[in-house]
């Protein structure tokens, strides 16, 4: 019995290793698991929607279901990406078609310091809100790693579409429409 | 007077040699001012999870220029690092901290290395233990027949022609 003492030890200290291995790999992981379900129009309830995060410019805070029963178009950006300042001018045009029909742009700063956000608002004349995930942890639960991402969240909370590049063309003003038109 | 002349030098000598002490302990109070080089060894760049000091994306430069803009107003290395991660959170930060997951970072080694210390203190001194004793034994430790095998084995010995 005693023999198998030290082997013993040495092949559990190993299998822990791997364990922690294991739960380290994983909680890396991307989650492409909206996307999915989003193509298959199985739409998923947008991820912690009740974390508030701070607001840029000022002490508030704003979540997800403090907006509920609106339908929100969440672009996430930072100020260093080139794409985003493409986008700006397409979100700003859209915030003010959709407003009146009780529908929001949110934006959410991704691992940008609030200087150079507020810098970026101001530049580009952005009138819609805009909330800071400091850490990145609600943007990753829409399995976001980089910027811009767009996602399209309806009346109910459900993410409804994806865009997980630049916007371009009509997408989102055509996207945003017929939401709006099955939500009315 | 020589007594006096020795007694001077030897004055002389500590204070030559407390001077610079002193100096050095001065210096060691007041904070170092920090330099971007040594900011960027530390952190990381966010969106491209590589240390700052190589990494080359947007965001890397968007870091590099709010640390500029940290070093003059004149904070130093713990209050830029405490911005930094105001501003990025926690990963920001080349070394994690010390709390739920990245605790495994500071315990496991060390925990490894202990727990390997205890396996060859526990098992060393058996398997010396084991190769004396092996090393002390007869080379053939058969015990030797007893009166009536070692009859039976002659009586064999000469029937099959020994």
């Amino acid at each position: 019995m005693r023999r198998f003492l030290i082997p013993g030890i040495a092949v559990a200290v190993v299998i822990a290793l791997l364990a922690l291995l294991a739960f380290g790999v994983s909680s890396q992981k991307t989650n492409s698991s909206i996307d999915a379900a989003v193509a298959k129009g199985a739409f998923p309830v947008a991820p912690n929607s009740h974390t508030t995060l701070p607001d840029l410019g000022s002490t508030g805070k704003t979540s997800l279901a403090s907006l509920h029963g609106k339908v929100v178009v969440l672009n996430v950006f930072a100020s260093w990406c080139g794409p985003c300042v493409a986008e700006a001018p397409i979100l700003e045009r859209e915030q003010h078609l959709i407003a009146p029909h009780n529908a929001t742009i949110l934006g959410v700063t991704y691992l940008d310091n609030s200087d150079d956000s507020a810098a970026f608002v101001h530049r580009y004349r952005i009138t819609y809100p805009v909330i800071r995930d400091v850490n990145g942890n609600f943007v990753r639960s829409f399995g976001t790693t980089g910027v811009p991402e767009t996602f399209i969240i309806n009346r109910q909370g459900k993410i409804v579409a994806i865009r997980r590049y630049q916007l371009a063309g009509n997408w989102l003003q055509q996207t945003v429409a017929r939401v709006l038109q099955e939500q009315a | 007077m020589r007594r006096g002349a020795a007694a001077l030098a030897a004055i002389l000598i500590a204070t030559a040699g407390a001077t610079p002490a002193i100096t050095t302990a001065s210096a060691a109070a007041a904070p170092a001012r920090a330099s971007l080089t040594d900011i960027e060894n530390d952190v990381m760049c966010v969106a491209c999870h590589e240390p700052l000091s190589v990494a080359e994306s947007p965001q890397a430069y968007a870091e590099r220029n709010f640390i500029r803009v940290l070093i003059a107003q004149g904070m130093s290395k713990p209050q830029i690092e405490r911005q930094l991660v105001a501003q990025y959170g926690p990963a920001v930060l080349g070394k994690p901290p010390a709390n739920g997951f990245n605790l495994t970072v500071y315990v496991l080694p060390p925990a490894i290395v202990l727990v390997g210390l205890g396996i060859l203190a526990y098992a060393l001194p058996r398997w010396r233990r084991r190769s004396r004793a092996r090393a002390a034994a007869p080379a053939n430790a058969t015990p030797p027949p007893d009166a009536a095998d070692a009859k039976r084995l002659d009586d064999d010995l000469a029937a099959y022609g020994g």
